[in-house]
């Protein structure tokens, strides 16, 4: 087989839809098995729409489709227990894991003065502890494989840097970074690698929604697309408005790689510039 | 199908090291190198320097690969000699996608010379800056981007060359790349030229597996530490650090810029 990370497995969380899809999909056309788990319903302060069960049955078919294996279970990054079934039976099924890909989060808006409890609580409990709570799950069958091994954490532009109006999302996403310098030093000793990826704003439901654009362009009542495009681009250095899923794909193949296999405890912005401008 | 395909990459620092590691693995992927090295001696530093001989290496290793290579012996501190290099490479290959400013010395040593500072901010800073003057005018002419990558250090994010001048000068020279990264990426960045920096630790190459600098780490027992990294690593291997200039220079990394990218096994999160 060939592949950048052919024979691998990777265990990737919010894989229904978005980045996370994409990851599954790029990995896999690497040769390597995925273990998907995503939560598959919604988050009550979330204003958008969040994944289905059609969307993972969709993740599964489109890896499938280039003869990879996959096991897909629905299951919330906020329950542990959940969780470790999942990889557990993962591994169980596909006989190892090699790569860890936390991926889930959710995105919300509110001046922080205003942020009701409840939303405050999700992000954190999802962004930040849900990407613990996937590493911890991990970790036991990283090392019981002793062949190393890499954790790619999704952080964000927001892990480096304040945007107003989502204190939340910034706390959670610089917590993502913490946590990732904590377990690269951890986890040097077993040669497994730990990383952050912060993406700029990324072509995604997560992104491509009325609330969200709202966030952007918080003068225009009802903006579309058109009044984001230029107001997300001028948060970019280079001339576009946003990246691909794949971008942020390519990134995470890299790290999860041999060709990165000395790379650990790294911030890898894919923010076409965001955090210099 | 190689990553860089029909790309052209100059290359500073080529005749041996990382610079010739980068040359033959950008080659695998598919591109054509103008490669220029000093291909002499610096008074100031401590240990042989590179030759004719080696840049003959370079080109052997890449025609070995099937692609095409002009190199020349250019210094990076003559900005006109290393323009001269430049244009006549691309009048023989053609127009230039990828800058690797890799060239660099280390003139650390217990028996150090004034004149260190000034040898390695010429070298290891002015000569980056020279490096990418040369080449953005055609890169912006052309309007087709572009990928530049800068060679720092672990030492270009961490005070960890020790109280010598030259380890002073090195320090602050990779410190200095760092900046220019960051102006060349806002200033370049209209143009999708996308400019990154990579901060190896110790990567095995003549440089750093050399008597004077094992002279000169073992006199300060603070300075062995300039070398401890988080992975069971003692060192790096050079293609380690091309195979992350490969990432940065091909379409995988398009919208990568701005970017300090250590590859040192976990050396600056463990500090």
């Amino acid at each position: 087989m060939t592949g950048r990370v052919a024979g691998k497995v990777a265990f990737i969380t919010g894989a229904a839809r978005g980045q996370g899809r994409s990851h599954a999909i790029r990995l896999a056309q690497e040769g390597a098995d995925i273990i998907a788990v995503d939560l598959c319903g919604q988050v009550g302060s979330v204003p958008y729409p969040m994944s289905t069960p059609d969307d993972l049955a969709e993740t599964v078919k489109e890896v499938e489709a280039l003869d990879r294996r996959i096991i897909a279970t629905q299951a919330d990054v906020r329950d542990v227990g959940a969780l470790r079934a999942a990889v557990d039976d993962g591994v169980a099924q596909l006989g190892r894991l090699d790569i860890v890909s936390a991926n889930a989060g959710i995105s919300s808006v509110g001046p922080a003065a205003d942020l009701p409890e409840q939303t405050w609580r999700d992000m954190i409990d999802i962004n930040l502890t849900g990407v613990w709570h996937t590493a911890k799950v991990a970790i036991p069958h990283l090392i019981a494989g002793g062949r190393g091994g890499a954790i790619v954490l999704t952080s964000s532009a927001a892990g480096l840097m304040a945007y107003p109006n989502v204190a939340h999302y910034v706390s959670a996403k610089h917590g993502v970074v913490g946590l990732m310098r904590t377990l690269a030093l951890e986890l040097a000793p077993h040669s497994i690698r730990v990383n952050s990826i912060h993406p700029t704003q990324v072509d995604t439901a997560m992104i491509m929604n009325e609330p969200t654009w709202k966030l952007f362009s918080p003068d225009i009542e009802h903006p579309t697309i058109e009044d984001f495009t230029p107001v997300s681009q001028a948060m970019n250095a280079l001339p576009i408005p946003w990246v691909e899923p794949v971008d942020i794909s390519n990134a995470l193949l890299w790290l999860a790689s041999d060709e990165a296999r000395y790379v650990t405890g790294v911030a890898l912005p894919v923010d076409a510039g965001a955090v210099i401008k | 199908m190689g990553k860089l395909e029909g790309r052209i990459a100059f290359i500073t620092g080529a005749a041996r090291g990382q610079g010739r590691s980068h040359a033959i693995r950008l080659a695998q992927e598919g591109a054509d190198i103008i490669a220029v090295d000093i291909c002499g001696q610096i008074d100031t530093v401590p240990y042989p320097m590179s030759t004719p001989d080696d840049l003959a290496e370079t080109v052997k290793e890449v025609e070995a690969l099937d692609r095409r290579i002009f190199a020349r012996q250019a210094d990076v501190r003559d900005e006109a000699a290393l323009k001269a290099a430049f244009d006549a490479g691309v009048a023989e290959l053609g127009p230039v996608d990828i800058l690797l400013a890799n060239a660099g010395i280390a003139p650390m040593s217990l028996h150090e010379s004034h004149q260190a500072w000034q040898d390695v901010i010429d070298v290891n800073l002015t000569g980056v800056f020279n490096a990418v003057e040369t080449v953005i005018p055609s890169m912006i002419e052309r309007g087709r981007g572009g990928a530049i990558v800068l060679t720092s250090s672990t030492a270009g994010n961490n005070g960890i060359g020790g109280p010598s001048r030259g380890g002073l000068g090195y320090t602050a020279a990779k410190h200095g790349v760092v900046g220019l990264m960051r102006s060349y990426a806002n200033n370049l960045a209209p143009h999708s030229i996308r400019v990154n920096t990579v901060h190896p630790t110790g990567v095995r190459t003549p440089m750093v597996v050399n008597e004077a600098m094992g002279e000169f780490l073992a006199q300060d027992p603070s300075l062995s530490n300039a070398m401890a990294n988080a992975l069971p690593v003692d060192m790096v291997e050079p293609v380690d650090i091309s195979n992350a200039i490969v990432w940065l220079v091909s379409d995988d990394a398009r919208y990568v810029t701005g970017v300090q990218l250590p590859v040192d096994a976990g050396f600056s999160n463990k500090k």
